[in-house]
């Protein structure tokens, strides 16, 4: 323990278990029913393009907020990029250690696959863009950590990656703000193609973030321009 | 006590603890990790307080929330580390790379 004096520490675990106290009688005091959106939900679920309420909720009645989440993902990309860290670079050709090589192998393909189902049964089971997004992202990590790195004239791919999702999710902001009148107003009988088409461009730009963000910045050889 | 009640409380509890590991300990990595132990405590009140009416199907807004915020707290745990990462290089070279 680092603090000051053993009185500091005990009054601290003394204020954490009032704070307790207080938030479980804020808990228990809530009111069982009748304050929820559920029944909201349920009652639009049939015109929202989806089967699956949290898929509806994230992808159609609360679309705004989902695309937010994407412009936060973007911005702490950026961030950690403008931080200047220089990741150490990986040795040129595959990872030296067979096993590692031959996982890396196997593995890469079931990553997609599952991430490819993952997206299509969002639509009627939990699922979805962020859950496929985020094996895919785990997909890059587990490359990142074999030693690959992604090739020169792939760089510009995957910057086009990074910013897909956020700009398909603001281009049918955009069409439907011109078609509809309300940004994000999906065209009766269309909702189901417009989330199927955002979710695909948010799934891989999502994986690819994710993994940009584990690697942590530019590797050295972009830097300089290689 | 129905179940939601308990994983509500046990979020709190994980709240508290989270807050109380990040003033005690001092290295930067255990108040990252006690910051998303904190995170994760309001996700639990959150899901938990979602289904709090065992006739109802459960409330499914908080999910979507919820979801937004596993991924914001993701990106902002990474974040945190690539700065622990520059603090723990500059602790290692005192003034290098300074322009």
């Amino acid at each position: 323990m680092r603090l000051a004096s053993a009185a500091l520490h005990a009054g601290l675990i003394v204020m954490c278990l009032a704070l307790a106290a207080i938030l479980a009688v804020a808990v228990l005091g809530l009111p069982v029913s009748g304050d929820g959106l559920s029944e909201a939900v349920t009652a639009h679920l049939r015109r929202s393009g989806v089967t699956h309420p949290v898929t509806a909720v994230l992808l159609n009645f609360r679309a705004y907020d989902t695309l937010l989440e994407m412009a936060v993902l973007l911005l702490i990309l950026v961030g950690i990029g403008s931080l200047g860290v220089v990741t150490p670079e990986a040795p040129r050709g595959a990872p030296a250690h067979a096993v590692l090589r031959e996982v890396v192998r196997v593995l890469i393909p079931f990553f997609v696959l599952v991430a490819g189902y993952l997206l299509w049964v969002g639509a009627f089971a939990p699922g979805g863009a962020f859950h496929a997004g985020a094996v895919l992202g785990a997909a890059g990590v587990v490359l990142i950590l074999a030693g690959y790195r992604p090739p020169v004239f792939l760089r510009a791919l995957l910057q086009a990656c990074v910013l897909a999702g956020l700009v398909v999710f603001i281009a049918v902001g955009i069409a439907t703000l011109l078609m509809q009148g309300a940004f994000l107003y999906y065209p009766a009988g269309w909702s189901k193609y417009m989330i199927l088409l955002i979710e695909a461009a948010a799934s891989v730009s999502i994986g690819v973030t994710l993994a940009a963000m584990f690697l942590g910045s530019l590797p050295a050889a972009w830097r300089s321009g290689a | 006590m129905t179940s939601a009640l308990f994983f509500m409380l046990t979020g709190v509890l994980l709240f508290v603890m989270g807050l109380y590991a990040l003033v005690v300990h001092a290295h930067v990595l255990r108040k990252i990790i006690a910051v998303n132990i904190l995170g994760t405590g309001v996700f639990m009140v959150f899901i938990a307080g979602a289904n709090r009416d065992p006739g109802l199907v459960p409330d499914p807004v908080p999910h979507a929330l919820v979801l937004t915020g596993i991924v914001v707290a993701v990106s902002a745990t990474a974040l945190a580390l690539v700065i622990a990462t520059l603090l723990y290089r500059h602790d290692a070279h005192p003034g290098a790379g300074e322009e």
